[in-house]
């Protein structure tokens, strides 16, 4: 085959470039790559770029494909000497960073490629799918070009992402693998045999604090990896979530004698134990090991919440998060309690989803399927009505990142030891459970350790869940102590950054635009919100009948004063009071006109107060904005209140002294409100008849339009029967 | 081996209706249509005395040559159709049983999403791999 030559060229290219700098050695590469590059254009002419941590990731994992015998020099050489001694084996062009593959003459074994393919919990016509892709069914083996698209093209596949050729051309967080602890758990049962992922070693040095410790336990990592991989699908880049789990696997293997920042290893260590005692079943391991490592991810989260994940469309940012929060609020103000599914309905249906798609949403969140929405489901349904609403499709299981004991611990993110044991709620435990005594979990993990060996069976699995489940439930009176904490958290979550809700991310944005329907945008509530309070309430009563719980309290300290200020102006210039109105007006035009009607009549109360000394700027202002209602009456309700005000005023200013009498002002006000109320529902009404009067009239023509063309239309039909008539007589 | 699975309204008529051979779905479709008889009229004869006392699972309603129908009804006379093909000798009555057990599972589960107007046709995801499990997996 044409593999054998460019494999021959690629060992003599090999030995070359470990010999050279990279200038020789991309030549040799290119000769070798360009023949592979030809037998390879035809099933993988796209080029594959990799990162550093892709092409590590990748190579250790084929590296320990092919492992079968002692190539564990090779690959730990591989991952040592990144730069040189490797030939590409695809043209220079497919190559992210001087990447280092292996030679075409290593193959990864098809069983293990194939256990490792199923480990990442792709179905299995998508994994057909892939081999199909990469190529490796036409070529016959799993080389590393095939293997690396294959790897490519399982990130694609998790991500959400169609499989397809192109899909790989973009930047993709590295594939998760579940279980594969199980094959190295059968395969190396020896600890000496495990070549590890070495890939969690890179990620350990990307990883901010406790990676250096990990350095001791490498050895034992080795192990590890296999834990690492993650099942659900759509997830963030899953490096700092492996890094963990090797690390606390490897602190089981060694014994547990590597003691480092305890309760990051209490946890990883109490974690692990899990893992391993589950890992030989198969349908367990999953569960426990997505709970693992979500919980390990949550823990993870604190530290990696500013450069990870920015693209992936299933985690909920702070910001969001405090948006759900704030909506749960407005529909349940007890955020432990939950939401009925009649209030969901009504709340959801107003993001203009259609059914099927909003009852598809609720079956993904509402995982325990009792019709009601905790808080974690309400983020979780919201989230997804929100990326559907971005274009987003909806995935086929709810992504981990919106499980609802993930959400749970990530709500309590800021007591970062909670976070860990939430994992357990998997296997029937409440959430927040916490482990502090480091020794008790230390004592569990011996025990699990010690029937690590024995061969466990599901019931053990599940003994040795209700093991540490006691055992962590003696160890957790403190636990209640969080539960009290949380909603404090949560407001002070939701309080502190209320204002930052108004920030520019586009998924913001684009729960604003969700939200229009529902609620209008706060903004332009501040053109009401003045300092009085009457204004708020007035708006509330206005919005509740509008049926729209998602209009929250505009933010209370700080539009009104900028508004107040505003005020002082408007006094000056006359425009500068009807502007901010109108533009307030259209979005909640029907609903507010009536309140504002009244907001006009409390507007106008504070205006003699706050310009009595300018009394005379007000009065000639009032002219002004009498005549501009004059001209434009529809559009402008305000202004023409204003204009019954003002004439009232006026009416009453005269009579007033120049004294900035506020008190004798308020007689009047009330006096005033009632008569103007008064013209202003009659205005209204004829308003409204007139309107009622032009549709009627249109109406009317129409329909008399139709009635002369069916007149038309019947004495053509009737001439013509009178045509035919005569025949049939006769 | 369950070849099709039906779930019939109040109203008697189908919510949910399901065949593994495409080919005879017709034929699966008239057999449920017709068990419906059999099914009020275990349901009348029974639910003399009180409702409470008449069992959900109905049994056997009756066989042919082919296969066996089974019936089951929810207290809100909302039924379950499930055509079994002789062939399969295991199967057992408890099998049966807890075959219809889940179905009413997850249609309750159906039932709990307030999207769903009872009446609709059902178009659960979960509900159709439930149902699809059941049939291939008894095959």
């Amino acid at each position: 085959m044409e593999q054998g030559p460019a494999a021959a060229a690629g060992t003599a290219g090999a030995v070359g470039a470990a010999a050279s700098a990279s200038a020789p050695a991309a030549a040799a590469a290119a000769a070798a790559g360009s023949s592979l590059s030809g037998a390879s254009a035809g099933y993988c002419p796209v080029p594959l770029p990799l990162s550093d941590s892709e092409q590590q990731c990748y190579s250790e994992l084929f590296a320990r494909c092919c492992c079968a015998s002692a190539t564990s020099s090779s690959s730990s050489s591989s991952s040592s000497s990144s730069s040189s001694s490797f030939v590409h084996p695809q043209p220079p062009s497919e190559v992210g960073r001087g990447a280092p593959i292996p030679g075409p003459a290593v193959t990864a074994g098809a069983s293990q490629v194939g256990d490792l393919f199923r480990a990442s919990q792709l179905p299995a016509e998508t994994l057909h799918q892939i081999t199909e892709l990469c190529g490796a069914k036409r070529v016959g083996y799993f080389g590393p070009t095939q293997f690396y698209v294959a790897l490519k093209l399982i990130a694609a596949a998790q991500s959400g992402l169609p499989v397809r050729i192109e899909s790989i051309k973009c930047e993709l967080p590295l594939p998760r693998f579940m279980a594969l602890k199980n094959d190295s758990e059968i395969r190396y049962s020896n600890p000496a045999d495990l070549h590890g992922l070495k890939c969690q070693i890179p990620y350990v040095t990307m990883e901010k604090n406790s990676f250096k410790r990990m350095d001791d336990g490498e050895k034992q990592e080795t192990m590890s990896p296999t834990m690492s991989p993650i099942s659900s699908p759509p997830s963030s880049p899953s490096n700092y979530q492996r890094v963990p789990l090797t690390y606390g696997y490897g602190k089981l293997r060694s014994g547990m004698d590597q003691m480092h920042a305890a309760p990051y290893e209490a946890r990883q260590v109490a974690l692990q134990q899990e893992g391993p005692t589950a890992g030989s079943h198969g349908s367990k391991p999953p569960r426990l090991q997505a709970s693992l490592i979500r919980s390990l991810s949550v823990e993870r989260e604190p530290q990696e919440s500013n450069n990870n994940y920015p693209d992936d469309p299933w985690r909920i940012t702070e910001e969001q998060r405090e948006y759900y929060i704030n909506q749960f609020k407005s529909l349940q103000p007890d955020l432990s309690s939950f939401i009925s599914g009649s209030l969901a309905k009504n709340f959801f249906t107003k993001s203009k989803l259609t059914i099927p798609e909003l009852s598809y949403i609720w079956e993904l969140s509402d995982v325990d399927c009792d019709g009601a929405l905790t808080l974690p489901e309400f983020c979780a349904a919201f989230h997804l009505i929100v990326a559907r609403k971005n274009g987003y499709p909806l995935p086929e299981s709810l992504p981990q990142t919106l499980q609802p004991d993930y959400l749970q611990t990530a709500f309590l993110k800021p007591k970062r030891d909670c976070a860990l044991f939430d994992s357990y709620s998997e296997s029937s435990m409440t959430v927040n459970q916490q482990p502090r005594d480091l020794n008790r979990i230390e004592k569990t993990s011996m025990k699990e350790k010690a029937e690590l060996t024995a061969p466990a069976q599901e019931a053990n699995i599940d003994d040795k869940q209700a093991l540490k489940i006691s055992s962590v439930d003696e160890a957790m009176p403190k636990d209640l102590s969080v539960d009290p904490a949380t909603p404090k958290d949560l407001n002070t979550l939701r309080a502190r950054p209320r204002s930052r809700s108004y920030s520019n991310t586009s998924l913001e944005e684009a729960m604003k635009r969700v939200e229009e329907p529902p609620t209008p945008p706060p903004r332009p509530q501040k053109s009401h919100s003045r300092a009085s309070s009457l204004d708020l309430n007035k708006v509330f009563q206005a919005n509740a009948p509008a049926a729209k719980p998602g209009l929250l309290p505009p933010p209370p300290a700080l539009p009104p004063r900028p508004f107040v200020s505003q005020i002082s102006h408007h006094n000056t210039n006359n425009d500068s009071i009807s502007q901010p109105k109108p533009p307030g007006q259209p979005p909640g035009y029907g609903d507010f006109r009536l309140p504002e009607q009244t907001e006009q009549v409390s507007e106008i109360e504070l205006h003699p107060q706050l310009t009595r000394t300018p009394s005379q700027t007000e009065e000639s202002g009032s002219p002004v904005k009498k005549d501009l209602p004059h001209t434009q009456p529809p559009s402008k309700p305000i202004r023409r209140k204003f204009r019954p005000e003002n004439q009232v005023m006026e009416n009453q200013e005269p009579s007033v002294s120049g004294t900035s009498s506020v008190p004798t002002s308020k007689p009047h006000a009330p006096v005033q409100k009632q008569s103007s109320k008064q013209k202003k529902a009659i205005q209204t009404a004829i308003r409204k008849n007139k309107e009622a009067n032009a549709v009627l009239a249109r109406l009317n023509s129409e329909l008399q339009q139709q009635l002369k063309e069916v007149h038309q239309e019947r004495i053509a039909l009737e001439n013509q029967l009178e045509q035919l008539r005569p025949v049939t007589v006769l | 081996m369950a070849v099709c699975i039906a779930v019939i309204a109040k109203e008697n008529y189908p919510l949910y209706i399901r065949s593994i051979p495409a080919e005879h779905e017709l034929k699966f479709h008239y057999t449920v249509h017709t068990s419906l008889d059999v099914v009020d009229e275990k349901v009348s004869a029974m639910g003399k005395a009180l409702v409470d006392q008449r069992e959900l699972y109905l049994g056997l309603l009756y066989p042919t040559e082919d296969y066996k129908v089974y019936g089951y009804v929810t207290n809100s006379k909302v039924k379950f159709v499930m055509v079994v093909d002789s062939s399969n000798t295991a199967l057992r009555d408890n099998e049966i049983r807890s075959m219809f057990r889940k179905l009413h599972n997850s249609y309750t589960d159906v039932m709990c999403n307030p999207f769903y107007n009872p009446g609709d046709r059902i178009h659960s995801r979960a509900f159709d791999n439930m149902v699809t499990s059941m049939m291939v997996q008894v095959c």
